[in-house]
């Protein structure tokens, strides 16, 4: 919709455009802001902007004086073993479903993506009790396992609209051409597919990095990643504001910028490609 | 090596037969084209003699060998996409050397494949190049350098001229024909496009809705096609189809006549000419005759009739003969 | 393609994720419909057996689950209106060839990249804090109390948090959505004498009623199972004045370490789900139809 508008009307538009940008922003910004304070200055009430004390001490405490970049590391951990475990599982999934249609292949495409449409909470306890006997409980693996399960039906859908989007006939040449399945799959199909994967694997490190439900359920002090950390710890007893601002801003740091590269996979994978 | 056997080949898919029970036997080094119209089942075929369909029913036989269930990597065979179905990831070289590299051979012997197949398609200066920047004739002959790279016993090709401009076209069918020429490979070809197959094929085999309607030389389908469909599908323009009283003189039901086996100027068939068309080289007149209808009538040469005038027609050359069935008599 | 080797190999190219799936999902839900007919607290490990309903039962019988029940619809629908209303304002406005388009979207999209636990710490900490919050020293500088809004209002809290984070998923979607409009169709309303209103509603608002749909479902689904912000902020509290249907069912699992009970309630938390989602489709699946 790029219809010129009036110099007046534009500028109106502008300013109005941007001062709504900058107020849905701004929670972000006094965040990174406060995270560069001393304390004091933290809490000062009338709330300092300019005259602010800044320093990076926050920054280097938290990093080095606490737990921190062991949870920094589970989080990391976390969501890209759970993405790459989850691919490993996905593409022969969506390979199939792509190229080799059944007569069941949609309603068993409809029928995974109503298991992301459970609550959590029904699955929690079973879950819960099962990992305990297993000793998953508070374990990497155990979180990768489970957020890899948890995501899996939309890497499969991802992969499967990316996929659809190859054409049937350059597979069928290359079995033509002698290629084993699996030949197939690695000599032809990922290398044409890398972009779709590629995005499925960002937004799928996006959503493993942010949840906020397994990641505090199913840990309690050895392998929570941030979201746990921060959830337990946010009361600032622990932390002052500064310091809890200098940690949640290089939690959200990673994310914030890979979700900014990933604004289209976004919409196509959370809307299941419903709208392109 | 390359002789392919169908006994009572039959595919259905679900409750549609698409092809009720084929026998064909194609013999070592013919170029067998099959054609007819859209949906008669000519892809389908191919694809179950490459194996990327299952038959329901029957069998195939490669050079003796039961090849039936054998999977398409296995039978031997190499095949030309109408899309060509390049890699688009990897350069001409690599794409032509995939199968080689599926097949385990080592490199220097690859390489020297690789070179030989560019030189006879003259694709030596693009081997480094990549699909997206060659031109349709390009990509063409790298799908077709891809299929020769394998020496398989015999090469299929699925439409491959569809998607190339008419100029292109003529000039890439003589390329095909010339390949085999130098080959003497079996070759399989499927089109929709009747000219290709006069002039490419040793044998046709013309398909209608699954079923074989005839099976034999150009010439011989040109000149004594089996039934209707047939006479109708081989030649171009359309043989003229009359019944009636005229067909009955003839002792038949439906005789027919070729548009270039009748001439101009006295005869015993008298009409008013609808459309006509002057191509120079030869004239196409649309004559509505009394009492057999519309004629078409191609005449050599630059033939003076316009759209009203009246003309006499007379026939020239075989007149066929066809029973309530629509066979040959 | 289809032969018979190809089939064979997609079925056990599925099979794993299906078998997973089902190990995910299919059997914990079982086990879960298990518990809930069960008597199984874990502090009284030796009392077991089965109880029927009583624990459905305690969830009707008690307040707090009628509560938490409102709370959970509130918390949906108070989010779903705000974001879909807002999220169409400014996705109009950002759809204007305004300087810094891709700046403006970045800006816009950031809170939904920002993890539940830290956008509840933000607007917990720096935001709501009585003393030391931004509200607070706007009010103060207005010479008026500062709003204790997580425990007078915990409930318009949390709302007023995930819509934060939810806004920008909708703005996105209805953003998409609006920039596959085609000019001629709004410059055609315009020739044709249309009012900007009007012409936002017959042409843009229908073109857009898949999008709004979709991201009606997609956040509903989302938004049911809403944790993390209020186990950072209010833990549900004050008593249970912002504790909704999950919450609550963590709590009986974890604090009150009481499983048959949980597992009723997430069996409950099952049916709701599937209740929402049937009057959703009823409501809205017209629009999905392509």
């Amino acid at each position: 919709m790029a219809r010129a508008l009036s110099p007046r009307r534009l500028a109106v538009t502008t300013v109005a455009a941007w001062t709504v940008a900058l107020i849905i922003f701004f929670p972000v910004l006094w965040m990174i802001l406060t995270s560069f304070k001393t304390e004091a200055s933290a809490v000062a009430m009338p709330p300092e902007f300019l005259s602010a004390d800044w320093t990076l001490e926050n920054y280097t405490e938290v990093w080095s004086r606490s737990d921190y970049p062991r949870f920094f590391w589970n989080s990391v951990v976390i969501s890209v073993g759970s993405t790459l475990l989850g691919l490993l599982v996905a593409i022969p999934a969506a390979w199939a479903m792509a190229f080799v249609p059944g007569r069941k292949t949609k309603d068993l495409l409809m029928w995974m993506l109503s298991t992301k449409m459970m609550p959590a909470v029904a699955v929690m306890i079973p879950l819960y009790l099962l990992f305990q006997q297993l000793g998953l409980i508070d374990t990497k693996i155990g979180l990768v396992v489970a957020l890899m399960l948890m995501n899996l039906p939309i890497i499969i859908w991802m992969l499967y609209t990316y996929f659809k989007e190859i054409p049937a006939e350059i597979l069928e040449a290359s079995r033509m051409d002698g290629a084993t399945l699996w030949g197939e799959i690695l000599y032809v199909l990922t290398p044409m597919a890398l972009p779709g994967i590629a995005s499925t694997m960002l937004l799928n490190i996006i959503l493993a990095w942010n949840e906020a439900f397994w990641t505090i359920v199913l840990t309690t002090t050895k392998a929570a990643p941030l979201s746990a950390f921060i959830a337990s710890f946010s009361a600032p007893q622990g932390l002052f504001y500064a310091k809890l601002s200098a940690a949640s801003a290089m939690a959200i740091l990673p994310i914030l910028i890979l979700g900014w590269f990933s604004q289209k996979q976004l919409v196509r994978g959370l809307t299941f490609g419903a709208v392109k | 090596m390359g002789k392919i056997q169908l006994s009572s080949v039959r595919k259905s898919f679900g409750e549609v037969d698409v092809i009720p029970g084929i026998d064909l036997t194609i013999e070592n080094g013919e170029f067998v084209v099959f054609v007819g119209p859209s949906g008669c089942g000519k892809s389908t075929l191919l694809r179950l003699i490459a194996g990327l369909e299952d038959t329901t029913s029957g069998v195939i036989d490669i050079d003796g060998k039961d090849a039936t269930n054998l999977p398409p990597a296995k039978r031997g065979l190499a095949m030309v996409f109408q899309s060509y179905a390049l890699y688009p990831h990897m350069t001409v070289r690599k794409n032509i050397a995939f199968p080689l590299k599926m097949a385990g051979m080592d490199q220097a012997e690859q390489d020297k494949r690789v070179e030989r197949a560019a030189k006879v398609l003259n694709l030596s200066n693009y081997l480094d190049r990549r699909p997206g920047q060659l031109s349709g004739g390009q990509r063409q002959r790298v799908a077709i350098g891809r299929a020769i790279v394998r020496e398989p016993a015999a090469f299929l090709f699925d439409e491959p001229l569809s998607n190339l401009d008419a100029a292109l076209r003529v000039g890439m069918r003589q390329e095909i024909s010339e390949l085999h020429q130098s080959l003497q490979t079996t070759m399989i070809y499927v089109t929709h496009d009747q000219v290709e197959a006069m002039t490419m094929a040793d044998k046709i085999v013309v398909l209608n809705a699954g079923r074989i309607e005839q099976v034999g030389a150009p010439l011989e389908l040109y000149n004594f096609p089996r039934n209707l469909f047939v006479a109708g599908f081989i030649g171009s323009p359309k043989m003229n189809l009359i019944e009636g009283a005229e067909a009955a003189k003839h002792n038949a039901h439906t005789i027919g006549i070729r548009p270039e086996h009748i001439t101009v100027g006295d005869g015993p068939w008298e009409g008013v000419v609808g459309l006509s068309e002057h191509l120079g080289s030869d004239s196409f007149l649309k004559v509505a005759v009394e009492g057999l209808g519309t004629m078409t009538v191609r005449a050599p040469g630059e033939v003076h009739a316009r759209h009203g005038d009246r003309i006499r027609l007379a026939p020239a050359g075989k007149i066929h003969r066809f029973d309530t069935n629509g066979l040959a008599i | 393609m289809s032969t018979h080797s190809s089939r064979l190999a997609a079925r056990m190219m599925v099979a794993p994720s299906v078998v997973l799936l089902l190990i995910w999902m299919v059997v914990p839900l079982a086990m879960t419909l298990y518990y809930s007919f069960r008597f199984y607290r874990l502090l009284s490990p030796d009392r077991t057996g089965w109880t029927g309903f009583t624990n459905y039962v305690w969830f009707f019988n008690s307040p707090d689950f009628w509560l938490a029940l409102f709370n959970t619809l509130a918390l949906v629908g108070g989010v779903l209106v705000i974001t879909v209303v807002l999220g169409i304002l400014i996705a109009l406005l950002i759809d204007q060839p305004v300087k810094g388009q891709g700046m403006l979207r970045i800006l816009v999209i950031a809170p939904f990249f920002v993890m539940p636990p830290v956008a509840a710490s933000i607007w917990e900490n720096l935001f709501m804090h009585p003393q030391n919050g931004l509200f607070s020293a706007v009010s103060r500088a207005f010479g008026a109390q500062p709003i204790l809004f997580l425990e007078q209002y915990p409930m318009w809290s949390v709302i007023g948090i995930v819509s934060w984070e939810w806004l920008p998923f909708a703005t996105l979607i209805l953003l998409t959505a609006l920039q596959s409009l085609s000019s001629e169709q709004l410059e055609a309303a315009e020739m044709d004498g249309a009012s900007p209103f009007a012409r936002f509603r017959y042409i843009i608002l229908p073109h857009m009623t898949r999008a709004i749909t979709v991201v009606i479902l997609i956040q509903t689904i989302f938004l049911l199972g809403i944790f993390g912000e209020i186990f950072t902020t209010t833990q549900g509290g004050p008593g249970s004045a912002s504790t909704t249907l999950p919450y609550m069912i963590f709590k009986q699992a974890i604090a009150a370490k009481d499983i048959g009970r949980a597992a009723a309630g997430g069996i409950i938390a099952v049916i709701l789900a599937n209740i929402v989602a049937y009057f959703l489709m009823r409501g809205l699946g017209r629009n999905l139809e392509n």
